[in-house]
């Protein structure tokens, strides 16, 4: 319900200066209030603009040309050469398969243990603080050191996996066990993240809501099922896509673990590839166009299927 | 109360303003020091800590000439690499001296980021030092780097292993001979087939011991698409039937697709170990293995050496060729008192001491026959005979491509096969180097 409540506010605050005449007149207060903002947010938002974009369209630039960095003078043209070589690639084609497995795996596992998390979390009754702060213990480990930890742990020669589960597995000898030590790793690491966000989701509901479902008889899941999910809506879209879109980005527990080794290899390690370990600048720009681009994409099919107005939830 | 907090909110922006002007005040008197008397000042990019003390040593005899400071690199070949390359690509003045991993040396000389040694610099920097050291200093006939250590591998066996499987370890053994004794004795073979560079010095060894070649010879100068492999051969398939030997077997240790030099090791000190390809540095590891009780004390009773084996059977084997030669920055802004730097750095004595305290072979013949070297590395007769006889990688400035194909052609090795493997890997390299496929 905190969807259409704001929803309707909003509308109601956007009408209002219809009504009072053809052209909205600003008042001296607003237009101060307005250079005011432009003066406090204006530099911050000019050296954003200046860090985040000048790199973008750099990247975009180069990315159509054929060049390595240790032969400046070998730099030529190629258009859009290094975007058909890229996406012509069986390679390309592979990791992106890898990198939209982990993503998938990754996000559905880290958003029912994280739900079920933030129902914890919120309805603890007793050590609440204690409770949420071990929770959030692993996010609050730098991914490499987690990677290394998780790596040590399923190493055969000396990792306390093997003997605990009994056998004696090459757990990074192979595609497939590799990629579940990853996305063992990827899931302890982020699931306190997923389920601090579901949490700011569920502390919105107005117990009022949970109430009157309960006086009118229905049932826990039906009260989860109709009352909170629905009211949660935006919380999850913004849990999801942002899991959805970090993952998608996975790089430090593949470089830490594998290597890039028996396939492992992610859509972030082709664009580190070319660009760091073979200096190409223009192919590993050019791939990290596309990942960009699939970001974005990724962003939208979200939004649009969701089919949320974040920009309508700041009121609620 | 209001007042109050606006006033500390306006303390803490002055002082937080005056501890920046003072940062960067120190930061900028930081970056314009130069010893105040006008020694030059000099950085060394050490690839490995033990090089630390060279510096000092040598900034003492100096007496004033220069003043080095080491900087550590990452602890991997690929990791120095690219800090190198990111460095000297900006034109980072700082760069005046560097530990190089020599495969990587073309690739820099070739962008122009390496000062050319002069013809009576190369002469001196060459004399008395072994061939394989020596041969990949030189790009185009152009010494880009002083050769500082060699490194080799050579084969660690068991001499009761060797014995119950009745293998004569006085002559050359072949890889099919060593792999057999394995089986028979239910010990194992250990070798590095991780995806980095130690499975590239690998597979180099095998293919240049059966007399053939990754890149092709005429390559070294050549234009990026215009580089031929040479891997389709056979000796590329020989190379893979061996690794595949090992790794599809039971003479395979545990994890052999991730072993590298240290697992390697493990595997070999395991009660299963039999025998062994690494470098000489496992000597005092064993040791230091034996004090710190993970080995019994007669642990190294039972372990020789020998030299790395042959893949033909009386064909000699090209030994693997590792090593550090010491470059000096194109854009240093003291090329001079770098090489004069050089000169102490790499000077038999440093390397001697270098030797003593790191574990990494001296590149000068002369070194070996210092009592005390032979005291402490009783098969330096093994390693000097590895230093002239190796192979070294492909010299190519591109590489870094030419390795990153053959570590995706030539792994996981149990899945290596000697009809498909060479032709793929040098169609890869191929297609990588013409930028028609991706790495």
């Amino acid at each position: 319900m905190s969807t259409t409540i704001p929803a309707a506010s909003a509308e109601v605050r956007a009408q209002v200066p219809d009504r009072s005449g053809k052209k909205p007149g600003i008042t001296d207060r607003a237009r101060k209030e307005r250079t005011l903002g432009w003066m406090l947010a204006g530099p911050a938002f000019f050296v954003m603009l200046l860090t985040t974009g000048y790199p973008v369209l750099n990247a975009i630039w180069y990315s159509l040309f054929d060049f390595r960095l240790t032969d400046p003078d070998g730099r030529s043209f190629v258009g859009l050469g290094n975007y058909i070589t890229i996406l012509t690639d069986g390679l390309f084609w592979r990791q992106f398969g890898v990198t939209a497995a982990i993503t998938i795996v990754t996000v559905v596992i880290e958003f029912v243990l994280g739900f079920a998390l933030a129902l914890v979390m919120h309805r603890a009754l007793f050590l609440r603080k204690s409770v949420r702060t071990a929770i959030l213990v692993p996010y609050g480990i730098i991914t490499v050191v987690s990677a290394y930890a998780w790596q040590y742990a399923f190493t055969p020669a000396y990792g306390f996996v093997n003997p605990l589960l009994g056998t004696d597995r090459d757990w990074f000898g192979g595609t497939v066990p590799s990629l579940v030590v990853i996305c063992l790793s990827e899931i302890w690491k982020t699931t306190p993240f997923m389920s601090l966000l579901l949490l700011a989701g569920l502390a919105q509901i107005p117990n009022d809501y949970l109430e009157a479902a309960k006086v009118d008889g229905a049932t826990a899941w039906q009260r989860f099922s109709k009352v909170i999910v629905p009211n949660m809506k935006a919380a999850i879209m913004v849990a999801l896509l942002f899991r959805t879109l970090d993952a998608f980005r996975i790089f430090d527990n593949v470089f830490i673990m594998t290597a890039g080794a028996n396939g492992t290899e992610t859509l972030s390690f082709l664009a580190y590839r070319q660009t760091i370990t073979r200096v190409m600048i223009g192919l590993g720009s050019a791939v990290s166009v596309i990942l960009a681009i699939l970001v974005v994409l990724i962003a939208v099919l979200f939004v649009k299927g969701f089919k949320t107005n974040l920009a309508q939830q700041k009121g609620a | 109360m209001t007042h109050k907090s606006v006033w500390d909110r306006g303390r803490a922006r002055r002082v937080a303003a005056g501890a920046l002007v003072a940062l960067s005040a120190a930061t900028l008197s930081a970056c314009g020091d130069d010893g105040g008397n006008g020694t030059p000042q000099l950085t060394w990019y050490i690839n490995n800590a033990a090089q630390e003390p060279l510096a000092t040593a040598c900034n003492e005899q100096a007496e004033g000439a220069y003043n080095i400071t080491a900087s550590l690199l990452p602890n991997n070949a690929a990791g120095q690499r690219e800090q190198i390359l990111r460095r000297l690509a900006a034109e980072d003045k700082t760069v005046d001296i560097v530990s190089i991993d020599p495969p990587y040396m073309p690739e820099l000389a070739n962008a122009g980021f390496l000062r050319e040694f002069t013809e009576e610099e190369r002469e001196e920097f060459s004399e008395g030092v072994l061939r394989g050291p020596l041969e990949q200093a030189i790009y185009e006939d152009t010494m880009f780097s002083a050769p500082f250590y060699g490194n080799t591998q050579l084969l660690w066996y068991k001499k009761s292993v060797a014995e119950e499987a009745g293998l004569d370890m006085e002559n050359p053994v072949t890889w099919d001979q060593i792999i057999e004794a394995a089986e028979q004795t239910g010990t194992t073979v250990a070798v590095q087939g991780r995806r980095n560079e130690s499975l590239m010095v690998w597979v180099n060894a095998l293919v240049e011991s059966a007399g053939g070649k990754i890149l092709d010879e005429d390559s070294e100068g050549a234009e990026a698409e215009d580089v031929e492999a040479a891997i389709s051969s056979e000796a590329g398939a020989e190379a893979a039937r061996i690794m595949n030997a090992i790794a599809a077997s039971e003479v395979s240790p545990p994890a052999l697709s991730t072993a590298g030099e240290e697992e390697s090791r493990a595997a070999f000190q395991a009660e299963n170990g039999g025998f062994m390809v690494n470098w000489p540095y496992v000597w005092s590891a064993f040791d230091a293995a034996v004090e710190g009780g993970a080995l019994p004390e007669d642990f190294k009773d039972d372990v020789a050496w020998t030299r790395y084996p042959q893949v033909v059977e009386g064909e000699e084997s090209a030994t693997p060729l590792g090593g550090i030669g010491l470059s000096v920055g194109a854009y240093s802004a003291n090329p001079d008192a770098a090489v004069e730097a050089v000169r102490c750095l790499r000077s038999p004595e440093s390397q001697k001491e270098y030797m003593m305290t790191a574990g990494d072979p001296g590149a000068s013949e002369e070194i070996y026959d210092d009592p005390e070297i032979q005291e402490q590395f009783p098969m330096f007769a093994e390693i000097r005979e590895g230093l002239t006889d190796a192979a070294p990688r492909p010299i190519s400035p591109y590489y870094g491509d030419v390795t990153g194909a053959i570590q995706e052609g030539y792994h996981p090795p149990r899945s290596l096969s000697p009809e498909r493997t060479p032709d793929a890997t040098a169609s890869l390299i191929e297609g990588v180097l013409s930028n028609d496929q991706l790495l």
